[in-house]
C-alpha cells in the first residue's frame, strides 16, 4: 500500500499542474480579461481562489505522498 | 455512562445544535432569497448581471469562511470553545438582522450593495468559526465510542437550518401578498433571526466549558500559537491536507449538489415554480435528515471511512442518471398538450414594452407559462418560463432529491467525529475548522457558480444534454477525493486523539 501511495503522489503533483494550466489558461484568464461582468467574477474566483488552492494544496499533498509522509509505519 | 451524564450531554447537544442550526438558517436565507435580493440591491437593468452579482456575494460568503475558521479557531484553542462560539453566534445574528434593514439600491444607491457585501462577509466569518467550535465542544463531551452518534446531531443542523429557512420563506410568502413580499416581506426572514439568536445566546451562556479543554487549560497544555502548530508543523499539516483532499472536498460538493444545486437546477433549468421547489425540497430534507444520525451512529460501529466513501461513490455513479430523470419528469415535450386550453395574451406597458404571455395545460395536469417581454428601448427580449407540476411529478422529484440527501447524510453524518478525532485538543478547533470550511465553503460553495457556468456554456454550444454538464464539477472533485480517501485514510484512525 505504501508503494501505491507514493506512486499516486506523482499523479497528484501532475494533476495539480494540469489543473493549474486548465484553470489559468483555459478557464480563468480568458474570463478574467473579458469585458462581461459575469465572466469577470467567474475569472476572479477561478484565478485567485480555486487555482492557488488546488495547485498549492494538492501539489503539497502529492509531494508529501511521494516522499512517504503518509506511509503506514510498522 | 451514568444517567446524569446522559442528561448532561443532551443539554450540551441541544444548546450547541440550536445555535449552529440558527447560524445555518441565517446563512441560507440569503441564498434562498438570492433572486429577490438581486433586484433590491443590485442595478436592475440587467437581471442576469444582478443575479450573478448576488451569486458572487454568495460566493464571497463562502470564500471568507476559511478565514473565519482561522480567526475563531485560533481564539477557540486559546481562550476556549464556549466563549468563541458565543461570539460567532452574535456576529452572525447581528449581520443577518442588519441585512434585513438595509434600504434598497433605489433609495441609497451604491451603498446598498456595499453594505450587503460587508454583512455577507461577516456572516461567512462567523460561520467559519461556529461549526468547528460546536463539533469540537460536543465531541469533547461525548463518551468514547459514541462520538459519531453524538456529533451527528450537530451534522443535522445545516440541513435543518436550510429546511427552516425554506419554511420561514414559504410561510412569509403565504401570509403576505406577492406584492407585499416583494416590497418588504422578504425582509421578515432576516428579522426573525434576531429573536432566535437571542434565545440561543441565553441558553449557551449557562453552559460549561468543554471538560477536555478545561483540563488542558488547567494543566497549562493549551497552545500559545495554534496557527503555527496547525499549519507550520509538517506532521499536523499532512493531516490537514488529508482531511481536505480525502474527505471534506468531496463531502462539500456532494452536500451542495444534493441540496443547493438540486434546488437551483429545478428552478432555473427545469423552470419549476419556485414555491413548489421550496416545498418539495423541504419534504425531501425532512425525510432525509434522520439519516445523519443513523450514519453517525453506524460510523461508531464500522468506522467513518467506508460510510463516507460509499456515499461519495454512489453520488459519483448516479448523479447524471438522477438529473436526467429529474429533467425528464417535467419536460413538457414528453407531455400531451390540451390545445383548447392554451391561451395567449399580449399587453403593452406604459414604457411601450410588449409582454406576451402564453399559458398551456397538459393532460397530466402540468401547466406551463411563458412570459416574453420585448423591451421597446433596448431591441432585446427576456423570456421567463414557469412550470407548475402535478402531484405525481412532485413526488417523483421529492424521491430523487431524497436520494441525493441520503448521499449527503452518508458523507456528512460521520465527518465531524472524523475531523475532531484527527487532531489533538490544543489545536483541534483550528486544525479541523480549516479543512472543513475550505472543503465546504470553497469547493462546495463555488459549485452553483461553476456548475451554472458549465450548463450555460454547453447550452450555448448547442449540446443536447446541456443540463447535465453542470454535474462534471462535483463528479470530478468527488472522484479525486474518493481515490485519496480510499488509499490514504485509515479506517481504524490510528491518530485518534479523543
Amino acid at each position: 500500500m505504501n508503494a501505491i501511495k507514493r506512486i499516486l503522489g506523482v499523479l497528484w503533483v501532475i494533476l495539480s499542474i494540469a489543473a493549474a494550466y486548465f484553470c489559468v489558461f483555459e478557464f480563468g484568464l480568458p474570463k478574467f480579461l473579458s469585458d462581461k461582468q459575469d465572466d469577470l467574477v467567474f475569472g476572479i474566483i477561478i484565478l485567485f481562489i480555486l487555482t492557488p488552492l488546488i495547485v498549492l494544496g494538492l501539489g503539497t499533498f502529492g509531494y508529501f505522498s511521494m516522499i512517504g509522509e503518509y506511509d503506514q509505519k510498522k | 455512562m451514568s444517567r446524569t451524564s446522559t442528561k448532561g450531554i443532551w443539554k450540551v447537544i441541544s444548546a450547541s445544535s440550536m445555535g449552529t442550526m440558527i447560524e445555518w438558517y441565517d446563512f441560507y436565507i440569503f441564498g434562498s432569497l438570492a433572486v429577490v435580493i438581486s433586484t433590491k440591491f443590485f442595478p436592475s437593468d440587467n437581471p442576469t448581471a444582478a443575479f450573478l452579482s448576488t451569486l458572487a456575494t454568495f460566493a464571497a460568503g463562502f470564500v471568507v469562511r476559511p478565514f473565519g475558521a482561522l480567526f475563531f479557531g485560533r481564539l477557540g484553542d486559546i481562550i476556549g470553545r464556549k466563549y468563541t462560539f458565543m461570539a460567532t453566534l452574535l456576529l452572525m445574528g447581528g449581520s443577518t438582522f442588519l441585512i434585513g434593514c438595509i434600504p434598497s439600491y433605489e433609495t441609497i444607491g451604491f451603498l446598498a450593495p456595499l453594505l450587503v457585501l460587508i454583512l455577507r462577509l461577516l456572516q461567512g466569518l462567523a460561520l467559519g468559526g461556529e461549526y468547528g467550535g460546536a463539533a469540537t465542544y460536543v465531541a469533547e463531551h461525548a463518551p468514547v465510542g459514541e462520538k459519531g452518534y453524538w456529533t451527528s446531531w450537530i451534522q443535522t443542523t445545516a440541513t435543518v437550518g436550510l429546511f427552516i429557512s425554506l419554511m420561514v420563506i414559504l410561510a412569509t410568502k403565504n401570509i403576505l401578498s406577492a406584492e407585499d413580499f416583494d416590497t418588504w416581506g422578504w425582509r421578515v426572514p432576516f428579522w426573525v433571526s434576531i429573536v432566535m439568536v437571542g434565545v440561543s445566546y441565553l441558553i449557551r451562556k449557562n453552559m460549561d466549558e468543554s471538560p477536555v479543554f478545561a483540563k488542558a487549560k488547567k494543566e497549562g497544555t493549551t497552545s500559545t500559537n495554534p496557527l503555527k502548530e496547525s499549519f507550520g508543523n509538517r506532521y499536523n499539516l499532512k493531516f490537514v491536507l488529508l482531511a481536505l483532499f480525502g474527505a471534506t472536498m468531496g463531502q462539500g460538493v456532494v452536500w451542495y449538489t444534493g441540496q443547493f444545486y438540486a434546488m437551483s437546477f429545478m428552478k432555473t433549468v427545469m423552470n419549476v415554480d419556485s414555491s413548489q421547489v421550496d416545498g418539495l425540497l423541504g419534504i425531501a430534507l425532512l425525510i432525509g435528515t434522520p439519516f445523519f444520525i443513523v450514519f453517525g451512529w453506524l460510523s461508531d460501529k464500522v468506522g467513518r471511512k467506508y460510510i463516507m466513501m460509499l456515499g461519495m461513490l454512489l453520488a459519483i455513479l448516479s448523479y447524471r442518471s438522477i438529473y436526467k430523470e429529474m429533467y425528464n419528469t417535467t419536460n413538457v415535450s414528453f407531455k400531451t398538450e390540451v390545445v383548447e386550453k392554451t391561451t395567449k395574451n399580449v399587453e403593452t406597458t406604459k414604457n411601450n414594452d410588449i409582454i406576451t404571455t402564453v399559458s398551456k395545460t397538459y393532460t397530466d395536469g402540468t401547466s406551463y407559462t411563458e412570459k416574453k417581454t420585448d423591451f421597446a428601448n433596448k431591441k432585446e427580449s427576456q423570456t421567463n418560463i414557469s412550470v407548475k407540476i402535478n402531484s405525481e411529478d412532485e413526488w417523483a422529484l421529492i424521491f430523487w432529491v431524497f436520494i441525493q440527501v441520503l448521499f449527503v447524510t452518508m458523507v456528512y453524518g460521520p465527518i465531524a467525529a472524523f475531523l475532531v478525532e484527527m487532531f489533538p485538543t490544543k489545536i483541534r478547533y483550528t486544525s479541523m475548522s480549516l479543512p472543513y470550511h475550505v472543503g465546504n465553503g470553497i469547493f462546495g460553495g463555488l459549485l452553483p457558480a461553476i456548475s451554472t457556468y458549465f450548463v450555460t456554456h454547453a447550452k450555448a454550444n448547442g449540446k443536447a444534454d446541456f443540463y447535465l454538464d453542470g454535474l462534471w464539477y462535483p463528479i470530478i472533485i468527488a472522484s479525486v477525493c474518493f481515490v485519496i480517501g480510499m488509499v490514504y485514510i485509515d479506517n481504524k484512525n490510528k491518530t485518534n486523539h479523543l
